[in-house]
């Protein structure tokens, strides 16, 4: 029987997203942030830091995915758990 | 001066904030549609097919509770309360999400039941398995129709969108990757909606230290507020609890919220079981709460702490606190009114992605859980037995779909109530805490009959809701959360005592039936799981993860009690 259980992989998805976030926000940080941006968060340039922090976020996240792919569950995992209730 | 003040709530949002948050939305339903891929039974929708990942589950675990009460409801409290609002973190949530995983996960995933009310039929069969069925598929509604009002009074208030037009859009948001993915895509979306709104929170909590002169300056300045230095020490928190009495609150924090309410609520809540049973292995399905305990434990630090801020840097909180009525704010307002103080275009729009996703995740959960029950637990057991699985899939997908609709009505009921909290809670205490009480003599007392089972449930709720109306009627003289608390405890004592007492006169369920459902009938070896493959490893062990986080959480509760 086939068991789609592995669909897609989560850890892309978060990847992707913060990678968007993050470069989208860097680049606002360093070129479009007037005196009044930085006034607002107290001096901080909290787009540029949130950015990085982000980005930084997605390629843990995109390593991850990398080094260790999903295996797609087949029948060896199915007999794991009819085992593993009587073992 | 109303009218003023609320303008003041208005973020200007601009181009980018709306790009950033459409981006969100973008991902949010093509997850759905990927997950419709996966979804071929009604396993598959409604139960993911048991087969996630312990991390994934675990921080859906976590974010399922991610949602209107949690965000505004906890950033309120901090913002009046100061820290003894971590109590419902770390009294009201770490030992009962150990508990589950270590002690009562092996009878829930190990039985293999499909829901929480499944496992009351098998153990007591019809009675209990109908007024829990019943009461949790009710209480699922209103709670999402109470985050889908809360929701669109937010976008209001921050954007300036009209009510019903925010309460429709969310729930077609919602009810669109819901009925496409199912569970598969609610969990997904959690474990998504957990990233963006830490992404969007700590940024906020870092700035708001910063303005306010780092640690010491939010020490200095709060000890120097209305509140006093006792708002940095979490206990006796008798503002919290409404208990004069130190002793009595304390006493009253670690049965009431600590006990009763906190483990009826993480427990014996399908909304939140459901995410364990949807893992993959016994050794994921224990490990799922015990994994979302540890970003529980560090949540009150970008939740509670902008609260408290808030209550020093903006100026209409400040004069709601130092008791001016008239200030045009109420506590619930506290995170986006931080928000729109300190967050510039960019990060502005983050944090609102983080807010929409929250309560939209919360809303999500509510639904996925409701669909289940009512297609396992109400259609397939009384209405309709024995069709083909297909059958079940549509009525999963329909009964999603009505689950919406019922929820955007209880949006508009909700709108006549003032502190989402207090009802909330009020729903919580009459539901749950009795709950709790039945399934810990369900799965430790073989002796305990079918009759108890129900009679306990129904008794333990009608107490909760004896001490609601004395509450309200003014009998029970109790202003903070005390009256909640309180009615929990009575819920939990009254249905331990009927339960007993029931017990006593009627015949035990015979114990054939009883076998991997409680603790002294099922061998230990059924209620063990794996060690092996993707279970193996010290780092995968549910005792010691479990062990770790109640350490961690000790060792907060010595630093900041």
């Amino acid at each position: 029987m086939a068991h789609k259980a592995g669909l897609f992989d989560l850890r892309l998805v978060i990847a992707v997203l913060f990678g968007v976030y993050g470069v989208v926000l860097v680049v606002v940080g360093l070129g479009f942030t007037d005196e009044t941006d930085l006034a607002k968060a107290d001096g901080l340039n909290i787009n540029l830091w949130s950015g990085v922090g982000m980005a930084a976020l997605a390629a843990l996240f995109g390593t991850w995915a990398l080094l260790r792919p999903i295996v797609v569950p087949d029948e060896a995992d199915e007999v794991r758990e009819s085992t593993s209730g009587s073992a | 001066m109303p009218v003023l003040a609320e303008a003041d709530l208005r973020l200007d949002a601009g181009p980018l904030d709306y790009a950033l948050l459409a981006i969100y939305f973008a991902f949010v339903l093509g997850i759905g549609f990927l997950a419709r891929r996966s979804v071929s039974s009604s396993l598959d929708f409604l139960l993911s097919g048991r087969s996630l990942p312990a991390w994934v589950t675990g921080l859906a675990f976590i974010s399922a509770n991610l949602g209107a009460i949690e965000l505004l409801g906890m950033a309120a409290n901090g913002a009046q309360y100061g820290m003894a609002t971590v109590h419902y973190y770390w009294i009201g949530a770490i030992p009962a999400m150990v508990f589950l995983g270590l002690v009562m996960m092996p009878f829930y995933y190990g039985s293999k039941v499909r829901s929480v009310p499944e496992f009351l039929r098998r153990r007591f069969g019809k009675g209990a398995h109908l007024v829990n069925a019943i009461s949790f598929a009710v209480a699922q509604v209103l709670i999402a129709g109470v985050n889908l009002y809360a929701l669109a009074f937010l976008l209001n208030l921050m954007l300036g969108w009209p009510i019903p037009l925010s309460v429709v859009i969310a729930a077609v948001i919602v009810l669109t990757y819901t009925t496409l993915g199912g569970l598969s895509a609610a969990i997904y979306n959690e474990v998504l909606q957990f990233f963006v709104i830490v992404a969007a929170l700590l940024p906020l909590t870092l700035v708001g230290l910063h303005k306010v002169g780092g640690w010491q300056g939010l020490v200095d300045k709060v000890t120097a507020g209305p509140g006093g230095s006792e708002q940095l020490s979490a206990w006796p928190a008798t503002e919290l609890t409404g208990i004069q009495n130190p002793v009595l609150s304390v006493i009253g924090i670690v049965f009431g919220l600590g006990f009763v309410l906190s483990f009826g609520y993480w427990t014996t809540n399908f909304a939140e079981v459901q995410r364990a049973l949807s893992a993959k292995s016994m050794s994921a399905a224990r490990r799922t709460p015990i994994i979302g305990a540890y970003p529980k434990a560090l949540i009150p630090f970008v939740v509670i702490i902008p609260g408290i801020i808030a209550a020093l840097v903006v100026p209409e909180m400040q004069a709601l606190k130092a008791g001016d009525g008239d200030s045009g704010i109420v506590y619930n307002n506290a995170l986006p009114a931080l928000i729109g103080e300190l967050l510039p275009n960019g990060m502005l729009g983050i944090a609102i992605t983080g807010l929409l996703a929250s309560f939209m995740a919360g809303v999500a959960a509510n639904v996925s859980s409701f669909n289940t029950v009512f297609t396992y637990d109400l259609w397939q057991d009384y209405v309709r037995k024995d069709r083909p699985d297909e059958y079940y899939l549509r009525v999963g997908r329909l009964a999603t779909i009505g689950g919406t609709l019922v929820a955007i009505g209880t949006a508009f009921l909700a709108a006549g109530y003032g502190n989402i909290m207090d009802y909330i809670q009020a729903l919580f205490s009459f539901f749950n805490a009795p709950l709790f009480a039945t399934f810990i003599l369900a799965m430790f007392w073989k002796r305990m009959s079918a009759a108890a089972g129900w009679i306990g449930l129904v008794s333990g709720t009608l107490a909760a809701v004896a001490v609601f109306v004395l509450a309200e009627t003014g009998v029970l003289d109790l202003p903070g959360q005390g009256a909640s608390f309180i009615g929990a405890g009575a819920a939990f004592a009254v249905d331990i005592v009927v339960s007993v007492a029931v017990t006593m006169v009627t015949r035990p369920v015979p114990e054939e039936r009883l076998v991997g459902l409680v603790y002294s009938l099922t061998p230990k070896e059924s209620r063990r799981h794996s060690t092996t493959g993707e279970d193996a490893g010290w780092y995968r062990s549910p005792v010691l993860l479990g062990i770790g986080i109640l350490a961690l959480t000790a060792v907060l509760n010595i630093i900041f009690g």
